[in-house]
């Protein structure tokens, strides 16, 4: 209806004052149609700037993306970041049955990641409190899956050897997880800040008194993760990384013996880590950890 | 309007002039030119007894607002009824999952899995019996944010301090190609990144983010340049559930012997193009089923001084 009004009220400036009583009416017959054209001709410029501009802004999305040198820390049973990024439906089911509330939701800063959820392992890791990986069954199209599609890739050192015997249900008939694949792996990154290292104990809340993480602890209740600044630590040697790993082998303290006698200590991560970050997030040293998880790492034996 | 012509308007041809019109229509239209004092009359009369109501609008933000502040307190109070957020969730259990999201995970990843599926077809049937495009005005959270802002541009626009711009309508059908080619090509599910749909439904369950910068950024467009321009020319999901909404029982119907062509009805609604057919001389029939295109959002029932639109089931009116 817009157009009609341009159209006219063009039509108007355009035409030529009238001279006779007949003319007006031949006159506007002609002119009508090269604006109406005209018209038309600007509406589809229009809509095509505005295609553009859309695709462009929707295509901006894959800067992030591309440029993304460490991948984020996903979910237990997360597809490779590709296959993740296009199956992934950014619904957030899988924050929703989190017990820790361990998932988040990435922002609009990354790009075609929008809305895909990650892990923070130093504020909150995974600890298997829910036993099940309940956001693998949660999780509505497969990106979070105990078992791939057959024609999806599996890199070398991504499958894990042995089904991973959870610490808390190791009595239980059926103690493993119905996990294949790691999603990352743990390493020393700092092995100077190390504690262990260092020859130092740890006495004390684990992170501070302001610390907001959850953790599962046996001892106290298998169903109700409690927050650790609630579960102060006494140790002469500190092996938190060692103690609190929720899976059975995928973690040791190394014990060696220096040129001068004395005992030096170091954590040492195994094959059965599955990179849940426990380790990194319960690891005392501030700020940066001296335990931290390689997201989407596979395991190398070296 | 035939009903492939209706779908060919939705993908954004121009409304045609009808070539076969009944014998009652044409009645009808000459007997509207004929008696012209008394057709302005009876128009007249029409007015004065006019009964202003948002009946179907205020019906329809309550349960639009109902169907969001469930996801939201499903999440935040752990009530777990309808958990997870448009693009795809779980009414108690039940797989639920958004129509065109679906699509684009379904052409990027190639590979559908059985929960995927179930949600899909169980939202496929859903619709098409509700409506298809109800799903726009009766449930989508932007649609809302875009009718507020609507009638700031109205008002802009009334007072000339913006102008209107339209765009072809065919951009939508063409947004529609590329978006699901380059979620094949690409493997990556594009459009999900910039749908304010899916960005508003997170915000309202997960909290704030940036991503809202996108939707304000949108509806300041809408407001200062083109009125409903999101809804209208781009939003691939309105022309998925367009298509669904084809086969829909569900939708508004117009009666010509109680139209006075008072075009009020094309003035409120998002996708005029639909009501084509109220246009002096342009029904073909005596009722006329308005096509797939249409939200069902009953602000045009709402606006009819005469009753001439009108809501209804297929089928079930003549049972009844």
């Amino acid at each position: 209806m817009n157009d009609k009004k341009e159209t006219a009220a063009a039509a108007d400036g355009t035409a030529l004052p009238p001279l006779g009583e007949a003319k007006p009416v031949v006159i506007n017959t002609r002119a009508k149609a090269p604006v109406r054209k005209q018209a038309n001709r600007r509406k589809f410029i229009r809509s095509t700037f505005m295609i553009g501009g859309v695709l462009g802004l929707a295509m901006l999305g894959y800067l992030p993306v591309a440029s993304a040198r460490n991948s984020r820390l996903r979910p237990p049973g997360a597809l490779e970041e590709k296959d993740f990024l296009s199956s992934c439906i950014k619904c957030g089911q899988c924050v929703q049955v989190c017990p820790v509330a361990a998932i988040k939701l990435d922002d609009i800063d990354h790009g075609f990641g929008v809305g895909v959820p990650y892990i923070d392992a130093r504020d909150q890791a995974c600890d298997f409190s829910c036993d099940a990986v309940q956001c693998i069954l949660a999780c509505p199209t497969g990106s979070l899956t105990y078992i791939k599609p057959a024609a999806l890739n599996i890199r070398a050192g991504m499958p894990l050897a042995q089904p991973p015997v959870l610490k808390a249900k190791e009595d239980d008939p059926e103690p493993t997880l119905n996990l294949r694949e790691r999603i990352g792996v743990a390493r020393l990154a700092r092995p100077e800040s190390c504690l262990a290292v260092q020859g130092k104990g740890f006495s004390g809340q684990a992170r501070g008194a302001d610390f907001r993480g959850h953790l599962r602890y046996v001892s106290i209740d298998r169903w109700q993760p409690v927050p650790v600044r609630e579960h102060p630590y006494e140790r002469e040697l500190c092996d938190l990384c060692v103690t609190e790993c929720p899976i059975k082998d995928a973690i040791q303290m190394i014990e060696s013996v220096a040129a001068d006698g004395s005992k030096q200590y170091r954590p040492e991560v195994l094959e059965q880590c599955v990179g849940c970050g426990v380790c990194e997030m319960i690891c005392p040293v501030e700020p940066a950890a001296a335990i931290i998880v390689d997201p989407r790492q596979p395991w190398s034996a070296s | 309007m035939s009903q492939f012509e209706q779908i060919r308007v939705m993908f954004g041809a121009a409304p045609q002039k009808p070539t076969v019109v009944t014998a009652e229509a044409k009645q009808v239209h000459s007997l509207k030119r004929m008696t012209k004092a008394d057709f302005e009359a009876i128009k007249q009369h029409a007015r004065d007894h006019e009964l202003v109501t948002h009946k179907w609008r205020n019906r329809r933000w309550a349960v639009l607002i109902f169907a969001n502040l469930l996801f939201t307190f499903s999440f935040w109070l752990d009530i777990q009824i309808l958990e997870g957020a448009l693009t795809a969730s779980r009414f108690v259990g039940f797989h639920l999952i958004d129509l065109n999201s679906a699509l684009q995970v379904m052409l990027a990843h190639k590979h559908i899995i059985v929960n995927l599926f179930i949600g899909t077809a169980t939202v496929f049937v859903l619709w098409a019996l509700l409506g298809g495009r109800s799903f726009c005005s009766w449930i989508c959270p932007y649609h809302l944010l875009a009718e507020w802002f609507e009638w700031l541009h109205l008002k802009l626009v009334s007072r000339k301090l913006v102008s209107e711009h339209e765009f072809h309508r065919g951009t939508r059908t063409v947004f529609w190609v590329i978006f699901a080619l380059l979620a094949a090509v690409s493997g990556y599910t594009v459009f999900e990144t910039i749908s304010p749909t899916g960005i508003l439904s997170r915000a309202l369950i997960y909290g704030p983010s940036l991503a809202l910068g996108w939707v304000l950024l949108l509806l300041v467009f809408e407001v200062v340049y083109s009125r409903r321009a999101w809804c209208r020319y781009v939003c691939p999901i309105g022309l998925t559930y367009g298509i669904v909404g084809a086969i829909s029982p569900v939708r508004v119907e117009y009666r010509l012997d109680k139209c006075f062509h008072e075009g009020d009805c094309r003035k409120v609604c998002l996708v005029p193009h639909v009501l084509d057919v109220v246009i002096k001389g342009r029904a073909a029939d005596m009722t006329t089923p308005i096509g797939p295109d249409c939200t069902r959002c009953g602000l045009c029932v709402d606006v009819c001084p005469s009753g001439a639109l009108v809501f209804d089931v297929k089928g079930l009116s003549k049972l009844l």
